[in-house]
């Protein structure tokens, strides 16, 4: 065994040097695929990888127990770093689970300015999983194009809450904000933005590009079977050509009622999914146009009314004594949810995205896990590499579109 | 001709020029500095944003390196957890001299907001340190602000970057 | 006296709870006749004995023993069309009941309808690991097992995955500190440098609001700012007061318009 010291490399359980003609590669927790912090150990033979083992846990944080010590309402921008492309929709589907636990009705106006956020953070997640793999690829432009877009969202994101990156938009109960005066008109000047960019610079420059089809097609086949049994969501499943998305089939805040396609391909490699992509980032404009008219035909309530479990509004805090005495209580001690479980599934860019929260009454979760679609589809890296060439390994990582504030959480 | 010869080894002898050897290779060093990807999490997006089209990286100089042997500064852009501790420290020890760390983000700085038992309470319990940027997530001018403060802090020290504070971690 | 802190649950707990206050709990609905979740649980009642079966929140929860887990699981996967697991872990009761209830989330993509099969396991117990059913139990029973120290026989590779793999103590039981105990603080100091360098770095600083008692004087000297570069001399420092600007002082009394201007 070799002794650690500062120079001496020291990995544990693998044997490097050996005797037949394969090779084992680290693909360390720090690589410049932009993904985070993943330790792929492959054994190579030549170029072709026979077996991939994939090592997490390099980000991991003791969120699931920091919450067992926080009350509701402090862990919300914990869940933030989670996902930490698309924050709102951790945010978001941690508030839904409460929610439901607590079995408050959110009302309508604080309904329509969730879903716009969830599908403005669809649309920036979507946007820097092109650009990274665009990067990983090596069409290194469409990162810079794809960044431009995503200022843009980000400022609408930052006029909103303040925050370009790690939201904390959402409550349990409601938003806390009303939107901005001009920021339905930003937001309809950056629909069009957004569609115009889709077609005419990635679609453009990506999708009959002879280079990228021929990286991208055939690469990282994902067979329907497999997609059910690993547990993938999202766009992994619907890459394989299962019609599943939990906004038309668990519909959940305002996706009941609006208008929108669920793309599928059936293609099963990441041709297909790079085409799903845009296409749902096409349908999430479409989804943000129907949603701004409709912000001004709801009534301005933003939090729901559940004095027992949720603040007063700041006005009422303000100028009545006994919404101020409650929500001391409330931002003290924390609420106490009724005793029993709760699982909430979302669609979040990535997948299915859930929180499961158990709660035995008191003020702090007695536990709580958070499904994360990434886990899972990091979990398929296992399988899905074997038999690619070492350069299909970091088209297939990006395609899978992992994030590892949620795989290691 | 004989007039306008130069004597070098006079008054304007060497201790002048070695300042200004000082000066030239600080300048050099300092307009360009090629940081190692570091990324952990978050504070890793508002990097890349920073290296991206609006908050431009690439006017100060820097190129983004991946192998620790071609970089000049180790940006620490996020939490660090115990399991990676190691391989950071690794990193560190790999890249050649003159090297300079930036920890980047509340995370890196002092364990943030994730006060567990896996997250090391501050990046420089393992690297020593020279800019410490708060923030989560910092914003793009908040990076470059610190590469310049760097800069500034490259230009002030001697070429031969003796340190004359005492340091717990080399 | 010192408070008395019960050592096998380190969760933190609310500072006050009204004595009478009973805690209502999520509405249960009792499974109808007929319908989808009715089906499920006659087919799990032939395979195996359910103890509760119910409707919360729209998911069914069927309460099964440990025992049977693989057989439950089978026969949601094969009869009843619940192809996919989404999510699979435990939750530590060790302190109240000396028990782990582990859980397994089911989807069924065809009806959309989720089930949630739970079941009580005692400390030392396993599980039996439903790999050959659901690729996806792979890394969540790992998980599982570096989290809580539950084993699941027959997984393929169980191994610590989150944690490091020389991690003492499993992170998730109640009985771990939130903080980590001793070896998990010294954990990256020890690997690295080696056990003598823990007085050279140093304990951690795990006080969110510690500030040190001398923090805005001893760097920086207040009230006697010079130039950077300049030589200071100990004994001749020129005093250099904090003028407050005049524009920063603002009259409330007679500020009505700056009020409603700000609205």
């Amino acid at each position: 065994m070799q002794v650690t010291n500062k120079l001496t490399p020291f990995f544990e359980n693998l044997n490097f040097e050996r005797d037949d003609n394969s090779m084992v590669i680290n693909f360390g927790p720090q690589h410049p695929s932009a993904h985070g912090q993943l330790r792929l150990v492959l054994e190579l033979e030549g170029e072709l990888v026979k077996k991939a083992y994939p090592d997490i846990g390099y980000l991991h944080r003791g969120v699931e127990k920091m919450a067992e010590n926080m009350t509701y309402n402090e862990f919300l921008p914990t869940t933030d770093r989670l996902d930490y492309m698309a924050a709102t929709s951790n945010n978001y589907a941690y508030a839904l689970s409460v929610e439901r636990l607590l079995g408050v009705e959110v009302p309508r106006r604080a309904m329509v300015i969730r879903t716009m956020l969830l599908e403005l953070n669809r649309i920036i997640s979507h946007l820097f999983f092109i650009a990274t793999h665009a990067l990983d690829v090596g069409a290194m432009s469409v990162f810079l194009y794809a960044f431009r877009e995503r200022e843009f969202a980000m400022d609408l994101m930052e006029d909103y809450c303040g925050a370009r990156l790690t939201h904390s938009a959402v409550r349990i109960g409601g938003v806390p904000l009303d939107l901005p005066p001009r920021w339905l008109t930003d937001l309809s000047k950056f629909c069009t933005k957004v569609s115009y960019e889709i077609e005419h610079t990635y679609e453009a420059l990506l999708t009959e590009n002879r280079i990228w089809k021929m990286r991208l097609e055939d690469v990282g086949v994902l067979t329907q079977e497999d997609a059910i049994s690993w547990g993938c969501t999202g766009i992994m499943l619907r890459g394989s050509g299962i019609k599943y998305d939990i906004r038309k089939e668990e519909p959940y805040e305002l996706y009941g009622e609006l208008d929108f396609d669920i793309p599928i391909s059936d293609k099963c490699d990441s041709y297909g999914r790079y085409a799903l992509y845009m296409e749902e980032m096409r349908q999430s404009v479409r989804i943000l146009r129907q949603l701004i008219p409709m912000h001004s035909k709801t009534e301005p309530k933003l939090m729901a009314h559940a004095p027992q479990y949720i603040s007063a509004p700041k006005e009422e805090i303000m100028t009545q004594n006994y919404a101020l005495m409650q929500h001391f209580v409330l931002v003290t001690q924390g609420m106490r949810p009724p005793v029993g479980e709760v699982y909430a599934p979302t669609e979040s860019p990535k997948g299915e995205l859930g929180f499961y929260i158990k709660s035995e009454g008191e003020p702090y979760a007695y536990r709580l896990k958070c499904r994360a679609p990434s886990f899972f589809h990091t979990g398929l890296l296992q399988e899905i590499l074997v038999g690619t060439y070492i350069a299909d390994v970091v088209t297939i990582i990006g395609s899978t579109n992992i994030v590892f504030g949620e795989v290691d959480r | 001709m004989a007039q306008h010869q130069v004597n070098y080894a006079s008054s304007a002898g060497l201790p002048i020029a070695l300042t200004s050897v000082d000066k030239l290779v600080n300048w050099g060093r300092s307009n360009s500095l090629w940081p190692l990807t570091y990324g952990l999490a978050c504070c890793a997006i508002e990097m890349m944003a920073s290296g991206a089209s609006r908050y431009d990286f690439d006017r100060m100089g820097t190129i983004f390196r991946a192998s620790p042997r071609q970089a000049d500064v180790m940006i620490l852009a996020g939490t660090l957890s115990k399991k990676h501790a190691e391989f950071a420290r690794r990193l560190y020890d790999q890249m050649s001299e003159p090297k300079w760390v930036i920890s980047m983000g509340s995370c890196a700085n002092t364990g943030g907001m994730f006060n567990t038992y896996a997250t090391v309470q501050g990046v420089d319990r393992i690297v020593p340190v020279d800019i410490y940027l708060p923030g989560c997530a910092p914003r793009p001018e908040t990076l470059q602000y610190a590469m310049m403060m760097l800069q500034k802090k490259i230009r002030r020290e001697s070429a031969d970057m003796k340190k004359n504070v005492k340091q717990r971690i080399i | 006296m010192r408070k008395y802190t019960p050592k096998d649950n380190l969760q933190k707990k609310s500072y006050y709870t009204d004595r009478f206050w009973v805690a209502p709990r999520v509405p249960k609905e009792m499974v109808e006749e007929g319908s989808h979740f009715d089906d499920v649980v006659k087919a799990l009642s032939e395979v195996s004995e359910i103890k509760e079966s119910a409707i919360e929140l729209g998911q069914l929860r069927v309460v099964i023993n440990p025992t049977d887990n693989f057989k439950v699981l089978e026969a949601l996967k094969e009869r009843c069309g619940y192809k996919m697991m989404s999510e699979m872990s435990a939750v530590d009761y060790l302190a109240k009941d000396g028990e782990f209830e582990v859980f397994y989330q089911m989807l069924n993509l065809d009806e959309a309808k989720r089930v949630r099969v739970v079941c009580r396991i005692q400390r030392d117990e396993a599980v039996e690991s439903v790999v050959s059913l659901f690729k996806s139990a792979n890394f969540a029973e790992r998980e599982m097992f570096d989290m809580f120290g539950i084993k699941a026989n027959n997984h393929p590779f169980l191994k610590r995955i989150i944690m490091p793999d020389d991690w003492e103590g499993h992170p998730l039981l109640k009985t771990y500190p939130l903080q980590g105990d001793e070896t998990a603080s010294w954990y990256e100091v020890d690997k690295i440098f080696g056990k003598e360098y823990r007085d050279i770095i140093g304990p951690e600083n795990r006080d969110p609001s510690k500030v040190d008692r001398y923090d805005g004087q001893r760097f920086s000297r207040v009230g006697y700012e010079v130039p950077f570069g300049t030589e200071i001399d100990p004994e001749n420092e020129e005093e250099n007061p904090i003028a407050y600007s005049e524009t920063f002082m603002v009259d409330y009394t007679t500020g009505t318009e700056t009020l409603s201007r700000r609205k």
